[in-house]
This record gives C-alpha cells, structure tokens and sequence, in this order.
C-alpha cells in the first residue's frame, strides 16, 4: 500500500521541520522528490540525507515569478510532476488590533496566494496527463481561529476554500485536491514554549502530547497514493484531537 | 483550408481525442464534439500556445465552434 515508486513530487517549505518530514516520507516510499525552500544550504543538507532521486530547487514564495516558474523547473528536473505539496508557511503574528499591513500581506502572499500561483502553474501538465496530487498543508486555526493569528488563520482557511473549489473544478481530470491539517507539532516552535505553557497546550490535547512531523507525513503520502484517488476536498486533521471537526 | 484552419483542427482532435472527419467548420465544441467546459479553457489555452496571442476571456466566451477559433485566430494571431 502507497507505494509511490516512479511517481515524481514537489515539496515547498522542504526545509521545515514538517516539510522535511514530507519530503523523507514521500521519498522512502519510493518517490523522486524535488524540495524547495530559501535556505539553499539547509536543502542541500537534506538532499545529501536523502541520497538518490531527489532535486534541490530553492525558490522565494514571495516573489510571483519564482512561485510561477517552480512547478515548471519541478517537471523539467523530475520529468513530470504528480504530486505537489504546498507545505511553505510564514507567521507574523500580532493581535488585530495593532497588526500591519505588512503583516497581513506577507503571510496571505506566501500561505495563500503561492499556493494558488503553485496550483495554476502545475494544473497544466497534470490536466494532460490525466492525473495528479495537489496537497496544501494547512493548519488547525484555520478552522478555529486563534488570538493573534487573524492572518495566518485567514490563509489558512483560505487554501481549504481554494482546494474544495478547485477539487471540484478538475476531479474529471483524475486529480485531487486535499489539506491537511496539523495541530501542535514538535517543533523549534513549541519547542520555545516554557513549561507552564506547554502544560497549558497539552490540557486541550486528548492524546496528551504533540504530534511529530512523521505523523503529518505519514497523511501526505497516503492523500499522494493510488489508494487516495477517491478522496478530494478533504481536509485531514492531524492533530491529537484537539479540534473534531 | 488555411493554414491557421489546418493547426487549429489538429489542436481540436488532439485535445479531445475525437475524429479528424468530425471536425468541421460548423463543429460545436462541446454540443458536437463532446467538450466539457475545461476541456473549452484547455483549448483556449492550446491556441494561445500554439499562435502567441492571448484570448482574454470576453473573447474565449465567443469561440463555440471550430471556425469561430480559425476566424478569430486568422484575426489575431501574431504568427500565422
């Protein structure tokens, strides 16, 4: 099951602790990856991880003509493109009261408007070839909101928007649309949070801890398998149960 | 037939995967020749391709036939 030999993938944000997680566990499950990211010498550090069958492509999300032109790079260097993975994420967090322009611009540019500008330029060649994965990773306070987030729950909750539209609009080309959704994950991020607040966090986890990066992965290589070409439009919550929805 | 008839008949049965005899001037895209509405915009999109010449969509709205694109395309093409 989920065998993705031959299968060729593209993984923003690769350098992140979850979006590395991805790009190992679509490789180990046999796929050639190309992984992107601004930090060329951290990409390069997991391509030589990896070994084989995988291509660095660094890219900045914020500028429109990179975003256009990677899926493009992405199928020349992989020879052809099935699955991709919008992983790439920023915060800018501040209460709504007092958040900039700047704020709220840069974090709806690369959460939400790369993805649809990665989206677009993909769909071309997945419409020709009859078959293709689109896999946003999206987040919890997409759903539920959270204080001091307005922007990046906006952008969160508008790639799962993005993706059931466009699910809709090409699920006659076999190719799928999904999210995933993690909660609290460890990371440097929660790894900076202090004792009482991390105490605090787990209160509201049913499973009592945070997830790992591999329990992300291990949903994006089942929504990029043969096994997942009946589900589109959904968005998978990984997340301890901290949100049932 | 044209040139510009000739490239846009092949893109047609390419796309749609349908018999070069079916294409005719007069053909329908989606009421004769079995298009979907993306298989519409994959045209378009093939056309701008092949003729270097964007279709805005106003104009894209127009094209329902074969020869509405070989009239359009004899029109507007950069290099015909």
């Amino acid at each position: 099951m989920f065998d993705l030999t031959g299968r060729t993938a593209l993984v923003t944000g690769a350098t992140g602790g979850i979006g590395g997680a991805i790009a190992r566990a679509l490789h180990g499950q046999g796929a050639t990856v190309a992984i992107s990211g601004t930090r060329a010498e951290a990409l390069q550090q997991l391509a030589d991880e990896l070994g084989e069958r995988v291509h660095v492509l660094p890219a900045n999300l914020k500028d429109a003509a990179s975003v256009d032109a990677l899926p493009g790079q992405a199928e020349a260097a992989l020879g052809g493109l099935d699955v991709l993975v919008h992983n790439a994420g920023i915060t800018r967090d501040n209460l709504f009261l007092r958040m900039k322009d700047e704020e709220w611009a840069d974090v709806i540019q690369v959460n939400l408007t790369a993805g649809f500008r990665l989206y677009r330029a993909a769909l071309k060649g997945m419409m020709k070839r009859r078959r293709g994965r689109l896999i946003g990773i999206t987040s919890v306070v997409g759903v539920t909101g959270n204080p001091g987030q307005g922007n990046y729950a906006a952008s969160k909750a508008g790639l799962i928007g993005m993706s059931k539209s466009l699910a809709a609009e090409v699920a006659s080309r076999g190719i799928t649309v999904n999210c995933i959704a993690p909660g609290f994950i460890e990371s440097p991020m929660t790894d900076a949070l202090n004792e009482k607040q991390k105490e605090a966090s787990l209160a509201h986890i049913p499973l009592g801890r945070f997830g790992q990066g591999a329990e992300v992965a291990a949903a994006a290589v089942y929504l990029a398998s043969d096994e997942a070409a009946y589900v589109t439009g959904h968005t998978l919550q990984v997340n301890g149960g901290i949100a049932m929805v | 037939m044209s040139d510009i008839a000739e490239r846009v008949k092949k893109i047609v049965v390419e796309h749609l995967g349908v018999d070069a005899e079916k294409v005719t001037e007069n053909a329908s895209f989606i009421d004769d020749l079995g298009a979907d509405s993306l298989d519409t915009v994959e045209l378009v999109m093939a056309f701008e391709e092949e003729f270097g010449v964007e279709i805005p969509d106003d104009a894209a709205e127009t094209i329902l036939t074969v020869g509405d694109a070989t009239k359009f395309l004899e029109k507007n093409a950069a290099q015909a």
